[in-house]
């Protein structure tokens, strides 16, 4: 089997179990990682395609989603702290009235 | 046989780790404590780390490790640390959607890799065997500068919106 196609299979994978993780479990924090895992699958497919390509393309999308995660961390992280804070809970169950 | 293992050592270790962070991200829905799955999510993003090291970006490799690791997965650590991981509330480790959900993975998977299967891409021709730093930070700052300078808005605003989020819950 051809590298790029195995590459592309393990990056397809990673991006399915994150996508898995957030829909099954219960953890505000776990579905938070589970999202990075999905990031994670999605840099794995770029930069596949850049190196098969040869070109730097791929690697400076790569470089900005870097910053993009960081950014989603950053504010993501204080606002998962104060729901727990006034819902004493990292239960998903304990946010259904966010549902609108 | 040393030779002819050395010799296919480049795709042994891809294999390796490519099974290494598929195990990883398998861990991550299994494991019920936070920190567990932090360290699964830690092994997997090394392990891909490595497979861009094998691929020949190895600047890409230090990122993942410097960023991924360095940075977002302690800040993440931090906070489990910070909340109390145990919470007697999450008594079942899954949601009422495992169901649907574990459907809904089966059949993304098989659609995705049969839409990724058919149409292999073919490199381009008189594509380089991988590409080096230079080439990457010429690239970055002759055509790129504009999304570059653009990350440091994003930057900037991310530190607002976090400082605002707490300023404002401190102030109701």
């Amino acid at each position: 089997m051809d590298q790029v196609q195995w590459l592309l299979g393990l990056a397809v994978a990673i991006f399915a179990v994150g996508l898995l993780g957030v829909i099954v479990r219960r953890n505000l924090l776990v579905m938070l990682m589970c999202m990075e895992l999905m990031l994670n699958g999605v840099n794995l497919s770029l930069v596949t395609f850049a190196h098969q390509m040869g070109e730097a393309v791929g690697a400076v999308l790569v470089f900005l989603i870097f910053v993009v995660a960081t950014a989603e961390i950053a504010v993501a992280i204080p606002i998962v702290l104060l729901l727990v804070k006034r819902k004493g809970s990292l239960d998903l169950a304990a946010y259904t009235d966010l549902k609108g | 046989m040393i030779d002819a293992l050395l010799a296919r050592l480049d795709t042994l270790l891809m294999l390796v780790f490519g099974v290494g962070a598929l195990g990883g991200a398998a861990l991550m829905i299994v494991l019920r404590e936070p920190m567990r799955v932090a360290t699964a999510l830690i092994s997997t993003m090394v392990f891909l780390g490595g497979i861009y090291g094998l691929l020949g970006v190895h600047f890409i490799a230090a990122f993942q490790v410097l960023i991924y690791v360095g940075a977002v997965m302690v800040f993440m650590v931090y906070v489990i640390m910070l909340l109390d991981p145990r919470d007697p509330a999450i008594q079942r480790r899954f949601s009422r959607l495992l169901l649907p959900g574990v459907a809904g993975f089966a059949l993304l998977i098989a659609a995705l890799v049969a839409a990724t299967w058919k149409v292999a891409p073919k490199p381009a021709a008189g594509a380089v065997e991988g590409f080096g730093l230079q080439q990457f930070a010429v690239a970055f700052l002759r055509e790129y500068w504009l999304q570059f300078e653009l990350t440091s808005v994003l930057l900037v605003a991310a530190i607002v919106a976090a400082v605002a989020v707490v300023r404002l819950n401190r102030r109701g």
